[in-house]
């Protein structure tokens, strides 16, 4: 490396703590509210001249809306110095496990832009629209090959929302049976993810919770043990969320099926999988996709989301509505009404889906096809075996200690100093210039972190990751008390939770 | 591959580190008959950023869409403009690719933007508190009537037939499996909305009764009046509203007494997008908070006592209660939620105002011009941006032949009740600032061409 | 007045045929900053065992289970404003609720406080 400085060259540098008026920090700007600098009179939109009356008989509003306005520069100052304040994927790293934090090509942006999906309403008329219904054509016959399974539901809104499609749809074809009144249980594994129980639950099933084995997979005979008459079915994640792929999932499937009960997959983690394993050939009766995992669609800050379901033959009859299909010239068109498919369990949400991400999702799977799928679940698991064979002789690795994993890697706090927790280190990891990994999940792992890469980080930037995990695993076993008030550089130090959730504030009120 | 980092190189030095051969040997969990041998037989490979893009451009360019054509549809999504900057905005890859802000030091921009949100919802609604956002505004309508039996322990709501169809099937999917008992009054082509059935509905039992405001034909009914007599047999008001704007205009349902108050956010911000992805709006009562489903942020102080915002209340949620979450729900519709704050900040309650204004003004004159028409009859005596008109045949015929001739006319309520034979002759027609006085003209030659 | 526990860490304080229940301090201190306490409704009849009242903390919801069966006929109002109580006098200013036992011998399947010690020793 050249002399950075060769000139020698230092200002006169005092020793006095910096101190600011503003408590700004030159590029890092404190931001009021809205309702501390916008008021009633100040508006960012200019609108047309408006003619003609208020109809006799509406009976106005007392007062506007008491909502401030602001122009439009100060509104684009105030969010884009919001902005400013996040961790992004386009920043850096974000390894949290099961959340599949991956690169967002911008491709996907510009299409579902494009006005033939954009500037389109629902309820046009089929005809008028032919090209939105040819992409959820599309998504959902790459959805039913990449699966291997029969049908797929498009509407669902998010992965929860496919759960509780697919366990609706469990719920329909048990009534079918009838056999509703008495398989009221799903069985879940204890390394589930919460939404599982709780849409389970919201289904109106019980909920009878399957321990982990020793591997950190279903405990198998645990499970096969408690299948009978009143089982409605299992949800399982696979790849499972200690990172390892279920390696019993079929002859769980076929001891479910025999007991007359219908197998969910939890699709959270297909984007280990795409490519190289069919869900449907391993016994799945339903499994939701996260186009916002596996198929890059942006998160968001915590949504939009979308959660296709695809079906078994078993279950396909009782999908919600509306419901794609291809006329025989291979048109695509919108199944609404319940007369063409009398064994639907009925609507799930108005209209028809999240276009604006299918318009996203298919772009993306466009682009990569289907052997650039199959090196993305490749890469997606390299990396991740990668960052697990170079930390573990730092980090404890409860289920892998000499093996392998999926697409991301577990880790539990053993070995840590005393009073130094799992929360200590992904503090820690804010500093180091990092989105912390997933942390106390799954359950079944003491001071879990759950660290999942992603296919789209380049190898220089896992080296840059792995060393700062390093450096954080020996300051953490060596109790470096300055993890315990990390982190030390982020535009907030670690907020009072309990305060927030003793005395919620949760809408501004004037001081 | 562009998306790809790695190179061979790359990837065999890993492989080295890790001590595998190749990357199909780390799929060694992986049952060998589920293993496929080499990429799904029949599907295509990857394809150029141009190649996408052409498909994709072919694709849209298949539709008649609302940029192009003089267009009236509304019944749940409106078409108002979005101004340049809230797109601008929520493409800051700081917004569009973080994730839930699970860690509040690195995560305060989207924190600040949903207390905001939470906040002008509130005021927007006429209610105590909102939430951080759910799906749509349909979700929120049945995660409402769940809340609502959790509070009053009873198990029967009352639904209003203006209540938008797709809203109230989708509490009776729910509620049938649920174990909740709906009385959901049949929609009607009547001047005015059935305030009078709705209270006669509400007994002992009720845990709530649910009015959309203004309903599915654009009447607007009498909020007061039905929270009064639903409180007075213990039961909670759900209002619903599908188009936002019209709070600009007329009073807000918290102000009026409705407990708790969902809509769609759609109509600010978020665009048309062929259905989806929407914004459910929730706001409630501050006695309700302990039994509000999905995410609230909250204020609190840091280490140093500077003001910061986190997620809080999280003991309701699913990846805390499981089975006994208030709901399943996880990721909601956080950019939308950015895009409605966006546009309602550069609105104001002014701007809001000036928005609702010209929607209504746009929407009187089109209802001028169709009732001259010999065989359209207007149905409602009120309305905001959108009523209902009887035809002289069939509606959904009718929006056919105008498409034909390059106009949206309107959603033919056929559409929503496909079982309703006697509802064919109406057709829902909504306007908004967009509505163009050349666009009305449009409407009115088309559709007298039509009816000729 | 005779103080019983449970092995899932509450107390009950029994006066003739009425008693008081908390949690115990133990147990107060494996939650942390306690956030919120639901306790159940006055006149609630609850059967041993029965999730009688939830306590929060930031991170966790835990449910306290009826130690006996009997009637609520008060709650601890105070926690509304000030659920940390429960953090800072679980075994006193703390309590959840009182209530009528339906069968006062069922206080004799609890542990007495010798045995609950020994028990928390063990964890």
């Amino acid at each position: 490396m050249n002399d950075l400085n060769p000139s020698g060259w230092r200002p006169s540098l005092g020793t006095a703590e910096p101190v600011t008026k503003t408590g700004n920090r030159a590029l890092e700007l404190e931001e009021p509210l809205i309702f501390e600098i916008g008021d009633a009179a100040r508006c960012g939109v200019d609108f047309d001249a408006c003619e003609g009356d208020i109809l006799p008989g509406l009976r106005l509003r007392a007062a506007p809306v008491d909502v401030p306005g602001l122009s439009e520069p100060e509104t684009v100052r105030h969010y884009t110095r919001l902005s400013r304040q996040n961790y992004a994927i386009d920043l850096g790293l974000f390894p949290l496990g099961s959340c599949t934090m991956k690169h967002n090509p911008r491709l996907n942006e510009k299409v579902a832009r494009m006005p033939g999906f954009a500037a389109v309403h629902p309820l046009q008329p089929q005809s008028s629209v032919e090209g939105a219904l040819t992409v959820i054509a599309e998504l959902a016959d790459w959805l039913v090959q990449l699966t291997g399974m029969a049908a797929v539901a498009m509407s669902p809104k998010a992965g929860a929302h496919g759960e509780l499609c697919g366990l609706l749809a469990i719920r329909a074809a048990l009534e079918a049976r009838g056999e509703a009144a008495t398989r009221r249980v799903i069985l879940v594994p204890e390394s589930a993810h919460g939404t599982n129980p709780a849409t389970a639950a919201f289904a109106g099933f019980g909920v009878a919770t399957i321990p982990a084995g020793p591997d950190g997979r279903v405990d198998l005979a645990a499970l096969l043990a408690r299948l009978g008459p009143d089982v409605a079915g299992v949800m399982v994640t696979n790849p499972n969320t200690c990172g390892l792929f279920e390696r019993d999932l079929k002859t769980i499937a076929d001891a479910v099926h025999a007991a007359g009960g219908y197998v969910y997959c939890d699709g959270a983690n297909f984007n280990a999988i795409v490519g190289r394993v069919r869900p449907g050939d391993l016994g799945v009766d339903a499994m939701h996709i996260n186009l916002h995992k596996t198929f890059s669609t942006p998160h968001g800050g915590g949504g939009p989301g979308a959660g296709p379901v695809v079906l078994s033959a078993a279950l396909a009859p009782h999908a919600p509505l509306p419901y794609v299909v291809r006329d025989p010239d291979g048109r695509p068109r919108l199944v609404e009404s319940a007369a063409e498919r009398p064994e639907t369990f009925g609507r799930m949400c108005a209209f028809h889906g999240q276009m604006g991400m299918f318009t996203r999702a298919l772009a993306y799977i466009l682009t990569h096809g289907a052997d650039g799928l199959a090196q993305v679940s490749g890469d997606a698991v390299l990396n991740a075996n990668y960052v697990l064979a170079r930390l573990r002789d730092v980090l404890d690795a409860p289920f892998a200690k000499t093996g392998l994993c999926m697409h991301e890697a577990l880790f539990s706090d053993a070995g840590f100093a005393d009073g130094f927790s799992t929360l200590d280190l992904a503090k820690g990891l804010i500093d180091e210039g990092f989105h912390p990994m997933t942390v106390y999940f799954p359950l079944v792992v003491h001071g879990a972190m759950l660290i999942e890469p992603t296919e789209t980080e380049s190898r220089a930037g896992l080296d840059q990751f792995i060393a700062a995990m390093r450096s954080l695993a020996d300051r953490a076993r060596a109790g470096d008390e300055s993890l315990h008030t990390a982190p030390h550089f982020a535009p907030r130090r670690r907020l009072d939770e309990t305060l927030a959730a003793r005395k919620p504030r949760l809408v501004w009120t004037a001081p | 591959m562009r998306t790809l980092p790695l190179t061979e190189a790359d990837r065999a030095a890993m492989l080295g580190a890790i001590g595998a051969g190749s990357i199909d040997d780390l799929f060694v969990d992986v049952p060998a008959d589920a293993l496929l041998p080499g990429p799904i037989p029949g599907l295509p490979f990857h394809a150029s950023e141009r190649a996408v893009e052409r498909h994709m451009a072919a694709l849209s360019a298949r539709a008649l869409t609302a940029d192009d054509a003089p267009f009236f549809c509304g019944a749940g999504a409106y078409r108002h403009h979005v101004p340049a900057s809230v797109d601008h905005l929520i493409q800051r890859g700081e917004f569009l690719t973080a994730y839930t802000p699970y860690q509040p030091e690195i995560a305060q921009g989207t924190l600040q933007v949903l207390f905001e949100f939470q906040t002008q919802v509130a005021r927007l609604f006429g209610c105590d508190l909102a939430n951080a956002s759910l799906y749509d505004g349909s979700t929120a309508c049945w995660e409402a009537i769940a809340m609502a039996t959790r509070v009053t322990k009873r198990s029967r709501a009352v639904l209003s037939g203006g209540l938008h169809p797709h809203y109230a099937e989708t509490a009776a999917t729910m509620a049938r499996f649920a174990g909740d008992s709906l009385v959901t009054l049949p929609p009607r082509a009547e001047t005015d909305s059935d305030d009078a059935a709705v209270i006669a509905a509400i007994d002992g039992e009720t845990a709530a009764v649910v009015v959309q405001y203004p309903d599915v034909l654009g009447r607007i009914p009498d909020l007061a009046a039905i929270a009064e007599a639903a409180h007075a047999m213990g039961a909670l008001l759900i209002a619903v509203v599908t188009e936002p704007v019209a709070l600009g205009l007329i009073e807000s349902p918290g102000t009026l007494g409705a407990d708790v108050v969902v809509g769609e956010g759609q109509a600010l911000g978020v665009g048309l997008q062929f259905g989806g992805p929407y914004l459910g709006l929730f706001a409630c009562s501050a006695k309700f908070v302990r039994q509000m489903p999905g995410r609230l942020c909250g204020e609190t102080l840091d280490a140093d006592g500077r003001r910061g915002f986190v997620l809080t209340l999280s003991t309701r949620e699913q990846h805390i209660r499981r089975e006994k979450a208030t709901s399943n729900i996880c990721t909601n519709s956080g950019l939308c939620a950015l895009a409605f704050s966006i546009h309602l900040t550069l609105l104001g309650g002014g701007g809001l105002m000036r928005m609702a204004e010209l929607s209504h003004a746009r929407a009187v004159a089109t209802a001028r011009r169709l009732e001259a028409i010999p065989g359209v009859s207007l149905i409602n005596r009120v309305w905001f941006n959108e009523f209902a008109v009887h035809l002289p045949r069939p509606a959904a015929d009718v929006v056919e032949a105008l498409a034909a001739r390059g106009v949206l006319g309107g959603v033919p309520l056929s559409r929503l009740c496909p079982d309703r034979a006697d509802l064919a002759d109406v057709l829902l027609i909504a306007a908004t600032e967009c509505t163009d006085p050349a666009d009305i003209a449009a409407l009115g030659s088309a559709l007298e061409e039509v009816l000729a | 007045m005779p103080r019983y526990f449970t092995r899932d860490h509450e107390w009950i304080e029994a006066d003739g045929s009425s008693a008081r229940v908390g949690i115990t301090d133990y147990a107060q201190g494996q939650l942390g900053d306690i956030t919120f306490v639901e306790v159940p409704a006055v006149g609630a009849s609850l059967t041993k065992g029965d999730s009688a009242a939830v306590v929060d903390s930031v991170k966790a919801a835990s449910d306290v289970y009826a130690p006996v069966g009997g009637t609520v006929t008060a709650i601890n109002t105070a926690l509304e404003d000030a659920p940390d109580l429960v953090n800072s006098a679980a075994e006193s200013d703390g309590w959840l609720w009182d209530m009528d036992l339906a069968d006062p011998t069922e206080l004799d399947g609890l542990l007495d406080a010798a045995a609950y010690a020994e028990l928390v020793a063990g964890q």
